[in-house]
């Protein structure tokens, strides 16, 4: 952190969009492993997790954009973890008023959201750089987009592994779990199919874009010929 | 210095300023959400308790709360305070034996448990972890190990005449157990699995002699 610091120019809209797709935490950032292979067993799993550190994130990002001025940087990170950890505290409590057995099934990874570098990434690379509101719509924008990634895949390795979504029976009796999905090896697999779909279709992009590119210098060529 | 400006270092002052600001507020915020979840989250476990007591007594039908008053029993009334002990009765009302809580440092953290005692099989007949931070994948096998959970179906805890515990309850490596009062460890949660031991040990030579004195104050009258 040097003393000119670039703000970004870009949209509001860019800022939380951003986070959905093009710089997705889990499909192309790849921040916050942990939690995505251990708590993406189930898709309900997956959803809990990912909304309790959607609010982490939003919630530091606010506080830590709007002490931004006041934080000097010699203590920025201890400042930052202290925030953050705040957060999870209270979401731990949260959980557990809401369902003791939500929060069993998540255990130790809600404790582990202080140390998500997403969090503290956003923080460190976003927050601590740029207004409230545009660090609010890049925490959503991240949070959801990281909510999403952890939905992927708890939705297929439940599909696959229990043969249900959310909890409910989608097959007949007839089917045979892949237990392997819903065990730590599966998390690995699915991520890795993920992470192909997603640069499979990012290269497919940037080609079309080329292309296109390349068949408008052809015709401009062509013109200038004529 | 090269040239290069620097931005004069702040102050200790400055420093000290914020983290003690901060720290305060997160101190304060903390302990609000603390207070506002406290009644939901004590009634949730509650809940969650009754629920571990028919488990670890699978055929008791019906539960009451005891607390110890000195030397004896008496039916808890009001406010859960003091020391508790659970007891479970079948369908016509005879008792079956008590779900005791039991608490000891694991690896992470403190785990709390809750254990049937029979009176009839003079044994521990079931075990449900209430609490634990085990590290996942590992330490939390105590919970879903069936073959460590096996140890629990029928733990000897029968006392001599001086009503002291005849065996206490030790942990052995995986695989070496040979008679009924062994715990018969997990391999890859060699701590974990010694602490519930150690818990239980504890635990049972503290409360199993003054149940067996108490006896006829868990008895359903009339």
């Amino acid at each position: 952190m040097s003393g000119k610091l670039p703000i970004s120019t870009t949209s509001g809209t860019d800022e939380f969009v951003k986070g959905l797709w093009r710089d997705n935490p889990v499909f192309v950032q790849v921040l916050g492993m942990c939690p995505v292979l251990a708590v993406s067993n189930t898709a309900r799993n997956a959803l809990a997790m990912g909304l309790a550190t959607l609010f982490v994130l939003l919630m530091s990002n606010i506080v830590i954009s709007s002490l931004r001025r006041f934080i000097p940087k010699q203590v920025r990170i201890a400042t930052y973890i202290l925030i953050i950890a705040t957060f999870v505290t209270v979401v731990d409590y949260v959980i557990q008023a809401i369902s003791l057995d939500l929060h069993k099934a998540l255990g130790a990874f809600i404790s582990l959201i202080v140390v998500n570098c997403l969090i503290l990434g956003r923080a460190e690379a976003f927050a601590s750089k740029n207004s409230v509101a545009r660090s609010i719509l890049d925490g959503l924008g991240m949070g959801v987009g990281f909510t999403f990634a952890l939905l992927c895949l708890g939705a297929v390795r439940e599909i696959l592994g229990a043969g249900s979504l959310f909890g409910i029976e989608l097959f007949h009796e007839g089917y045979q779990d892949w237990v392997v999905m819903i065990l730590p090896s599966g998390g690995f697999f699915t991520l890795a199919a993920w992470l192909l779909v997603f640069n499979w279709a990012k290269q497919r992009k940037e080609l079309t874009k080329e292309e296109r590119a390349a068949a408008a210098a052809a015709s401009a060529r062509l013109e200038v010929l004529r | 210095m090269n040239g290069v400006q620097v931005a004069a270092p702040p102050s200790v002052w400055q420093m000290y300023r914020s983290m003690v600001g901060v720290g305060l507020l997160c101190g304060l915020l903390i302990v609000s959400v603390f207070l506002v979840t406290r009644p939901v989250i004590e009634r949730n476990k509650a809940e969650a308790l009754q629920r571990a007591i028919f488990q670890v007594l699978p055929d008791a039908r019906s539960s009451a709360t005891f607390r110890l008053d000195g030397e004896s029993f008496a039916p808890l009334e009001g406010e859960a305070a003091g020391e508790l002990v659970y007891a479970g009765y079948a369908e016509d009302g005879s008792l079956i034996g008590l779900a005791i809580e039991a608490q000891g440092m694991g690896y992470q953290d403190v785990i709390g448990i809750l254990y049937g005692y029979s009176f009839e099989q003079d044994a521990i007949v079931g075990i449900r972890v209430l609490e634990s931070k085990e590290t996942p994948g590992l330490g939390d096998k105590i919970e879903t190990d069936d073959e460590f959970l096996k140890n629990f179906e029928r733990l000897d805890v029968s006392l001599t005449a001086a009503s002291e515990i005849m065996n206490p309850i030790v942990f052995v490596k995986h695989g070496q157990k040979t008679d009924p009062w062994q715990v018969d460890g997990i391999t890859g949660a060699t701590i974990s699995s010694k602490a519930i031991a150690n818990i239980l040990s504890r635990s049972t030579a503290y409360w199993i002699p003054k149940i067996r004195r108490g006896l006829d104050d868990f008895r359903r009258t009339g």
